[in-house]
């Protein structure tokens, strides 16, 4: 279990993150939503200790995060941020193996060779995995970095917007990946999204964000109605259900 | 794998012939004097090429570009100042001149000290276009150029004439007592820095890619920052800058090598680096009889090189 209590950052005098506390619930998957400049992907940062909090903490299991050595978090808990540019050329495969760093050092074992073959496998890759990245399509190479944060092998994944610059197709891909790995592996999945459909659709918790501060948390069908969601957005967004899934239709809506 | 290794050893026999040239071709006078005065110089050469190499590529991992070196940064220019400095305000005759080893740990500190600075304000801030950090580099390095001739216009005289012996290391002219302290140098920044070589290939994945794979990354960008300060500033003392070198031969090994191993890109642009200064002063020796120096040569070579990289890196840009 994450346990977030008051996290808070500015950067320079503007308060990006404001007094944050929630319990990320355990093997489920938990969408930040909210607007532009909400704070999600710095919260998200500062849980993952990729940044520095201001006032706040994190527990993971109710151990302090930033007691723990980088190595032994590595091999609990993962991010995936959005900058997939990298300075070097590396196969799939050799990208993947990376994932195994916080257990063997680069010493890679059988039992690591394994992993990587399940994590190629499980986003379909095996065919290209001696392809290398710059060959690849935007949505194959999300799919090789996400491989790599599966080979991690960790209780929980962290991603942040995952699905930017992926068209429709890959989009769903990624998410009905993401529900596998919360159902069958029983990982925790807590996802930064933009698409609040995408939200609705595969998640099991919500927390929206706004101005920095926690406006909603709690299970999706809570927060996916017209009522809740204009506190988060600001704006009228009617609801529909289609086949059991709750469908925000908002492109043509008045304020 | 198997690949790079083969070029390793390929790399490793003509590093080995250029040295086997370089120690034995057209050898005249008495064999028992110029034979020694050659080892001298060719263990100048391997420290230094080695030195110039390991510094330049581990910094290039940390600071995430490939065209910077920690010498177009200013770094070498450091030892100017400092020896400048000392010789200005202390004389020639005083115990920071007299003596080499305090002299050379001198200039050490203060040329990490300011690399330290120089990259806080650099490297630490927001992700600075490669361009405005070169334009940076440039500058700082001739603030510090007019300030060496500041001091050296009006420092007195004689002062200036011993000066100009300390700074006019070249490898023709090796600092010879410094050698051994150079080797020990090296000796433990690669034993310290091997440590380091598996952390570096998972730090060219990129900072948070690093973070997320349980690497101390920030303590690592310092540790390095620290340990490439040191290794330019033994090969600055030892034979003078040689501002290009680090370049070309980083990424000459990028290219040859195709890879981001660090074990194998470290050695290899060792090798090449090796290859180069050896090579080209046999050539400076033996085909220009002496009308032109090796830095000269390379700064030649080294400037077209770098030319190269920038149009391709704007072109990539762009």
């Amino acid at each position: 279990m994450i346990e977030i209590k008051g996290l808070s950052k500015s950067f320079g005098k503007k308060p990006v993150v404001e007094d944050v506390s929630l319990t990320i619930q355990p093997k489920a998957i938990t969408s930040f939503i909210g607007p532009n400049g909400a704070g999600k992907s710095t919260l998200l940062s500062m849980v993952s200790r990729l940044l520095d909090a201001d006032t706040g903490e994190v527990f993971l299991d109710q151990s302090d995060v930033k007691k723990m050595k980088s190595n032994d978090f590595a091999k609990r808990v993962a991010i995936l941020r959005q900058s997939n540019h990298l300075n070097v050329r590396l196969t799939v495969r050799e990208l993947v193996s990376f994932g195994r760093y916080p257990y063997s050092k680069g010493r890679l074992t059988p039992e690591d060779e394994q992993h990587i073959d399940r994590a190629i496998e499980y986003m379909t890759l095996g065919d290209m995995e001696h392809k290398f990245l710059d060959e690849l399509s935007g949505g194959q190479k999300q799919r090789a970095f996400i491989s790599m944060v599966i080979a991690q092998d960790t209780e929980y994944i962290l991603l942040d917007e995952p699905l930017n610059n992926l068209d429709m197709k890959h989009s769903v891909q990624i998410m009905k990946i993401l529900r596998k790995l919360v159902d069958e592996l029983g990982k925790t999945v807590v996802i930064v999204l933009h698409d609040i459909n995408f939200a609705s659709v595969y998640s099991d918790r919500i927390v929206a964000l706004k101005d920095g501060r926690l406006v909603k948390d709690g299970p999706t069908n809570e927060i996916i109605n017209s009522e809740a969601l204009r506190e988060v957005y600001d704006m009228h967004i009617p609801v529909q259900e289609q086949d059991g899934c709750r469908i925000c239709v908002y492109f043509n809506s008045h304020s | 794998m198997r690949k790079n290794s083969t070029k390793l050893i390929f790399l490793a026999v003509i590093a080995l012939v250029c040295i086997a040239l370089f120690a034995f071709y057209n050898i005249q006078g008495g064999f028992s004097y110029a034979f020694p005065k050659r080892l001298e110089r060719i263990a100048a050469m391997v420290i230094t090429g080695t030195a110039i190499a390991y510094a330049t590529v581990t910094f290039q991992t940390v600071t995430h570009n490939r065209l910077l070196t920690p010498s177009m940064m200013g770094v070498d220019s450091m030892y100017e100042v400092v020896q400048t400095i000392i010789f200005f305000f202390a004389g020639s005759a005083s115990i920071f001149v007299v003596s080499r080893y305090l002299n050379f740990g001198l200039s050490i500190v203060a040329m990490v000290i300011f690399a330290l600075i120089l990259y806080r304000f650099l490297f630490r801030a927001d992700k600075h276009p490669i361009f405005l950090l070169l334009l940076a580099g440039m500058i700082i390095g001739t603030l510090l150029g007019s300030l060496v001739t500041f001091l050296q216009v009006i420092i007195d005289p004689v002062e200036y004439e011993s000066l100009q012996t300390r700074l006019f290391a070249s490898f023709m002219n090796v600092k010879t007592e410094l050698l051994l302290i150079a080797v020990i140098i090296l000796g433990a920044a690669f034993i310290y820095g091997y440590r380091l070589l598996r952390d570096l290939d998972v730090m060219s994945l990129g900072r948070e890619n690093a973070i997320n794979l349980g690497v101390n990354y920030d303590r690592i960008v310092l540790k390095v920052l620290i340990l490439s300060s040191v290794l330019i500033a033994t090969s600055t003392a030892l034979v003078g800058p040689i501002t290009f070198l680090g370049l070309i031969v980083s990424n000459l090994a990028y290219q040859f090598f195709a890879t981001y191993k660090h074990s194998v890109l470290i050695v290899g642009a060792s090798l090449i680096s090796i290859i180069a200064l050896v090579g080209g002063q046999f050539l400076v020796l033996h085909v220009f009889q002496l009308s032109t120096t090796i830095s000269v040569i390379i700064n030649f070579v080294g400037g077209l090189y770098f030319i190269y990289l920038i149009l391709k890196e704007s072109r990539k840009a762009g």
